[in-house]
């Protein structure tokens, strides 16, 4: 091995034991890279095999709706895997705070802000509870958090029939909340008014009626691409970001730098919940009722998406824009089944083996990358 | 058994009958020791002669139960290493200091990164962050050929060596350093042991912290000696020689029979 390439730096000098580093190893630095190349191979799966409705812009939409819901909490689990910590509550305390966002609304006649304020105030409780048992208790948080799935799963269905008087399931909620600006932040369509535009031009598929097929972006989707974008900056630019790759890493190391370790990881948990009450108001009132079997399971596609977008199981690694990716492959296996010949029941076997291959993946690559031996 | 080394400068660390108890474990009893400017001073010891109690006192990560600690003629009590830190002393533990799947750079800047923009959008700078990380490696020769690596594939010297540059860049005077080559090879060892002497060189105080006596005696301007949680006293280079400290480290009687046993010196 020579020193070239290295000419731009007149102090170093090449080390005979050390091989250049190649554009594909630098690529595969980048935790995501297992989830965009897991993407491409799904796609070109049923590119091969799926009815070609699927890749039209309807379709997209169709995978991209429930694929959001589902990316927000997986882009909130993946900054706590990221931390160090898992949360297994989240499926359930997207039904618990859907409970408390519908009664808000409901039984308290709330006016819809002070509905969300007080439905993401319960969240960041939970989450604060969940971080400071796990903190203070120094037991893995995979078993309290376990202990809340449970409890909050049941508070949800005991509460569900206080407030009904008897029922699992919370009506009426789309008629209590009036039509306004903020309802269309949390559901409906975004940017109709693009895509009736893109559909005058002929851009776009429409109906004979001159309507777009595709009439707007779910606004999940939009939370979800935002949230995304915005965990993706912390995580890489922000002194928050480098400390949660930090408390996950190593937490002794990172609090004898100086790293307020406790708090990172409160506020982790505290994230996570309050993603969990926003996937919640925004299925509470697209369904237009709270369900205590909302989100469940949730908290396992969540991780399983955090971990096909790269992250590791003991912490320190991964990113959120994986996780994004992860939560599109799921979309597109759970829906694109249906447009192919196969039993969709495949779905779970798909989930498995798409699962331990990232597991593997990324722990090969957590070698190569850190030259752990 | 001298403070000669600078009567006139007051001590950076200056130690007096310090004690720690845990419940009815009497961890040290009484220590007292004092560190000055550009000196290395050694403190070597057997397994559970109070040599990290010690430093855990002196790195804020627990009280002393009695006893009073001076840095620069000042009385101070710290209760958190972030104090420690803030009164400028920085220590490196021997494997707790970085993490080893983050960056260098992002590990040289751990706890201080340096921002840009208006909050709430903050951000790290992390073109300057290289840059000095970079610079930094290359002042104590070390070629860091991408400062994006990861900490994990340097080697334990290179990542020591990482650690202490840390604390001199930010502005520590005194470097508490645990057991820093004990898990090195030769090679190693000596970059850290030539690093050491450069930040002597600079006007630090260094504890080292080590029971490694040839690692030590290589280093080391004064010698304290623990056992027990006492120290049997501080010497300096020039009143006793490497074997007489072995001894005096070891309880002597042992290590001379073990080497009788074995027909040479151990």
């Amino acid at each position: 091995m020579t020193s070239k390439g290295q000419t731009a730096e007149p102090t170093a000098r090449a080390d005979e034991r050390l091989i250049k580093v190649g554009l594909l190893t630098r690529a595969m630095r980048r935790p995501e890279l297992g989830a965009v190349a897991g993407l491409v191979l799904v796609a070109i799966f049923f590119f091969a095999f799926a009815n070609h409705e699927m890749f039209t812009l309807s379709g997209a939409m169709t995978i991209l709706a429930p694929a959001s819901q589902l990316g927000i909490l997986a882009v909130a689990a993946a900054l706590l895997m990221i931390g160090g910590e898992f949360d297994l509550s989240i499926g359930s305390m997207v039904a618990f705070t859907g409970l408390v966002f519908g009664a808000s609304v409901t039984n308290f006649a709330m006016p819809l802000w002070l509905a969300i304020l007080a439905t993401m105030l319960v969240a960041g409780v939970m989450g604060s509870i969940n971080g400071q048992i796990v903190i203070r208790s120094r037991l893995p948080s995979f078993i309290v958090t376990l202990a809340f799935l449970f409890i909050l799963r049941g508070l949800t269905l005991v509460g569900l029939k206080a407030v009904t008087g008897g029922s699992t399931q919370l009506r009426g909620v789309g008629d209590a909340v009036p039509d306004g600006v903020l309802r269309n932040l949390f559901s409906g369509l975004a940017f109709e008014g693009v895509f009736s535009w893109l559909a005058s031009q002929n851009l776009i598929e429409k109906f004979d009626n001159g309507l777009p097929k595709v009439a707007g972006v779910p606004v999940s989707v939009v939370w979800f691409v935002a949230f995304a974008a915005l965990a993706t900056w912390v995580l890489l630019r922000s002194r928050v970001g480098n400390w949660i790759f930090a408390v996950g890493g190593d937490p002794n190391a990172a609090r004898n730098s100086g790293v307020p370790v406790d708090r990172v990881k409160t506020g982790l948990f505290v994230v996570t919940a309050c993603a969990a009450a926003l996937v919640a108001i925004i299925t509470v009132l697209d369904a237009g009722s709270a369900d205590a079997r909302r989100g469940f399971q949730k908290e396992f596609e969540a991780i399983i998406a955090a971990v096909i977008g790269g992250c590791l199981l003991t912490g320190g690694y991964g990113s959120a824009i994986g996780a994004f990716f992860g939560a599109i492959i799921f979309g597109m296996v759970s829906i694109g089944l249906s447009y192919t010949s196969f039993d969709s029941d495949w779905f779970q076997v798909f989930l498995g083996t798409m699962l331990l291959v990232a597991v593997l993946f990324n722990n090969y690559i957590r070698r190569k990358v850190t030259g752990e031996r | 058994m001298t403070d000669a080394a600078s009567p006139v400068t007051t001590p950076v660390i200056d130690v007096r009958n310090i004690a720690k108890h845990y419940g009815s474990v009497i961890a040290l009893s009484g220590i007292s020791l004092t560190l000055n400017r550009g000196e290395v001073h050694c403190l070597l010891g057997d397994n559970g002669a109070g040599k990290s109690t010690l430093i855990k006192l002196l790195s804020g990560v627990v009280r002393p139960t009695t006893g009073d600690f001076l840095v620069d003629g000042e009385p101070k009590s710290f209760s958190s290493p972030r104090d420690a830190l803030d009164a400028g002393i920085a220590t490196v533990y021997q494997d707790l200091a970085m993490i080893p799947l983050m960056s260098v750079t992002r590990n040289f800047f751990m706890g201080r990164e340096p921002l840009k923009g208006f909050p709430p959008f903050r951000y790290i700078d992390l073109e300057h962050c290289n840059a000095v990380t970079r610079e930094e490696m290359a002042k104590i020769g070390i070629d860091v050929r991408d400062p994006n690596q990861a900490v994990g594939t340097l080697s334990g010297g290179e990542r020591q060596c990482v650690a202490i540059a840390r604390a001199v860049y930010f502005g520590a005077k005194v470097l508490i350093l645990d057991e820093p080559t004990s898990a090195l090879g030769v090679h190693q060892t000596s970059m850290v042991l030539k690093y050491v002497h450069q930040v002597r060189q600079k006007g630090l105080g260094v504890i080292f912290i080590t029971h490694n006596v040839r690692h030590a005696y290589a280093v080391g301007d004064r010698f304290t000696v623990l056992n027990r949680g006492k120290t049997l006293g501080t010497q300096t280079k020039a009143g006793i020689a490497m074997d007489e400290l072995q001894n005096l480290m070891a309880g002597g009687k042992e290590l001379q029979q073990l080497a009788d046993e074995l027909g040479g010196t151990v």
